[in-house]
């Protein structure tokens, strides 16, 4: 670590990692409720802990980009952070406001207050003074990050970084603008939901994967960043006109049909981009960095990635089809993947990558850190396709054949009960990630010959560092 | 070891506009693509749309802009010799023509408005406004930053700038004939 106030990174990823376990907790019980619909329906009816498991997501995801910033951008920009008094006040108010939201969502004492009541909108359910409170959060955020670049280094890494992270927030503020118009709230409400996830957020998994890239292989900067703007222009080109193939169906005029089906076809091309420029990158690699759990992190988040966001998403995304599969198990299946593969990947790589360095440690449970990932991974591969093939049956039973919902949901009964055990592998997996990451070994590993014959002979070759 | 000297670097311009140029041609290739299989759907109808449509102007609007795209590889070709203020005037033209295949374009959804016709007035009409606005909107586009790389007259950036216009003119000569000519 060369810089003291890379530190704050630390707090912000064991924050995040707490919430990491509650989410998947919570996506285990509604599996089950999913399994036996009377699970738990009088404590912990089905749409709190629906809120909580996505509200949860959410918060870690950014809480984790938030650290990845704090430990990141004090090496690009090569200078401390400019105030980490303000990154601790910063992180407080959101451990502050995640609480509120529980105890809020749990209990509704506040039902129906202006500004204490939960504000039911899906995703953008928060009482108002948890917004406001992001938004204070997110502006002491942007002020400290963007001081620190400015007054250091300018990379593309952080330029990049720094415009999707403003662009998140600013978009955030659409979760203020609720009309009472239907149409036009869900209009506004994709502005943060959609702009988001397949926009700024993009922009920052794409700044944060360069990093990554750079550290573990060893490419010359200018390669990386040549992919980087081509990357973000191509996630851009696509992705904001792409939020039309939400407006198919929500009172919008029909020609959002031909604009949201054709540039959110191409949203799949930032993707495979990224996929490419992550294997590129090892392939011309010219450094064996031993941190191979962040790497194998860093390559399966661009894959899964792909494949969730990028080939689940075009699976539904024209309206021809979203026509008979809007809001059936296929998107489940597609949203499953596609935050797995995209977000909580980027975030568990850099975590592996970061966890040993803010330790001051070499990198530590390797192999435990990797089996988490193929047992995470495949559980959510497997939840994946069962959730494919349900929907794909549900579509015709209940689109096609215009058989009841709860009719259809019946029917679906196997595969939401194979779905409950790879529930159970990805919960598992989740638990000895944390174990691998928050346990570190006593016992330090003396390299053997080979290694010590590389560290002193090899002048490409990095040693734990 | 220095690395391999890649194609893209030999390509005008720089490589970002070529990533938009490919995206772009991308998105009016989907767009005529779906319009064609839209059609298949109700040729008659289509045809009958179609008659609504000026095909005199857009024929005259062809030559205005092929003619801008002229005098836009003029100017490069004029700012690359060192010849800016020769570049200028060239691209100046360019802009000018740009501004004029607009001005033909308003004139021409001005009477379809008057006529009542809209974008959901029929399939091929959305295609139309869809098609036709998009790629009114690159030429406006075109008119603000050809000027930009004029006042500047760096070589590589006047390449960019008219790397742009032309791919503007390419899809209008594409978007001609699929929605004014085809029967």
């Amino acid at each position: 670590m060369k810089y003291q106030s890379q530190k704050i990174a630390l707090a912000y990823f064991l924050v995040a990692m707490a919430l990491f376990a509650v989410q998947v907790t919570l996506g285990l019980v509604m599996g089950w409720v999913y399994v036996d619909g009377n699970f738990l329906s009088e404590i912990l009816p089905f749409n709190i802990a629906r809120m909580l498991h996505t509200n949860s997501l959410i918060v870690w995801l950014l809480l984790g980009f938030f650290g990845a910033a704090y430990y990141l951008i004090p090496e690009e920009a090569e200078r401390e952070i400019h105030s980490t008094k303000l990154a601790w006040l910063q992180l407080a108010i959101f451990v502050l406001g995640t609480a509120g939201v529980v105890v809020t969502y749990l209990f509704n004492l506040f039902e129906g207050n202006f500004l204490l009541g939960k504000e039911g909108r899906e995703f953008l359910e928060q009482p108002k003074w948890v917004k406001a409170g992001i938004v204070v959060a997110a502006l002491i955020f942007l002020y400290n990050v963007s001081m620190t670049v400015l007054a250091g280094r300018k990379t593309a890494i952080t330029n990049i970084l720094l415009l999707g992270l403003w662009g998140l927030s600013l978009l955030f503020l659409f979760a203020f603008v609720n009309p009472s118009n239907l149409a036009l709230d869900k209009m506004y409400w994709w502005y943060v939901v959609h702009l988001w996830v397949e926009g700024t957020w993009e922009l920052v998994m794409a700044s944060i994967l360069a990093f990554l890239m750079l550290k573990l292989t060893g490419v010359d900067r200018e390669v990386v960043e040549k992919w980087l703007y081509v990357i973000v222009a191509a996630a851009l080109f696509s992705g904001i006109l792409g939020t039309g193939h939400h407006y198919y169906w929500i009172g919008t005029p029909g020609y959002w049909q031909w604009i949201g089906s054709i540039f959110s076809s191409l949203e799949v091309v930032p993707f495979f981009a990224m996929m490419a420029f992550a294997f590129v990158m090892v392939w011309k690699g010219r450094r064996d960095h031993p941190n191979k759990a962040a790497l194998l992190w860093s390559l399966g988040c661009a894959t899964l990635a792909f494949f969730g966001a990028g080939v689940w998403g075009f699976l539904h995304t024209l309206h021809g089809v979203n026509y008979y599969t809007h809001g059936t198990q296929i998107t489940a299946a597609h949203g499953h993947l596609a935050f797995f593969g995209a977000y909580v990947s980027l975030n568990l790589a850099i975590i592996s990558y970061a966890m040993p360095v803010l330790k001051g440690r070499d990198p530590y449970n390797q192999v435990l850190n990797m089996a988490s990932f193929w047992l995470m991974s495949g559980g959510m591969v497997f939840m994946t396709f069962t959730l494919t093939f349900a929907g794909t049956v549900q579509t015709h039973l209940q689109r096609v054949n215009g058989e009841a919902f709860m009719d259809v949901q019946d029917q679906l009964w196997i595969f939401y009960a194979m779905r409950f055990g790879s529930g159970v592998a990805v919960v598992l997996g989740v638990a000895l990630f944390l174990y691998a990451i928050l346990v570190p070994g006593k016992e330090i590993i003396e390299p053997g010959p080979l290694e010590q014959d590389r560290i002193a002979h090899d002048p490409d070759h990095v040693a734990a560092e | 070891m220095a690395e391999a000297r890649s194609a893209f670097d030999d390509l005008p311009g720089d490589l970002m506009i070529w990533v938009l140029i490919v995206s772009e041609l991308l998105v009016f290739g989907a767009g005529l693509a779906a319009f064609l299989g839209v059609r298949i759907t109700d040729p008659a109808g289509f045809a009958a749309a179609q008659d609504h449509l000026h095909r005199a102007a857009a024929g005259v609007n062809t030559v205005v802009l092929v003619t801008s795209g002229w005098l836009a590889a003029l100017g490069a070709q004029a700012v690359e010799a060192g010849r800016l203020g020769r570049g200028r005037r060239f691209l100046a033209g360019a802009t000018v023509l740009g501004a004029l295949f607009l001005a033909i374009k308003a004139a021409e959804y001005g009477d379809m408005a008057a006529a009542g016709i809209g974008i959901e007035t029929h399939a091929f009409f959305t295609f139309y406004y869809l098609v036709t606005g998009f790629h009114a909107a690159h030429v406006a586009a075109g008119i603000v930053v050809l000027p930009l790389v004029a006042a500047r007259a760096r070589a590589r950036e006047v390449e960019a700038g008219v790397a742009f216009w032309h791919m503007v003119d390419l899809v209008w000569v594409l978007v001609f004939p699929v929605l004014y000519l085809l029967r």
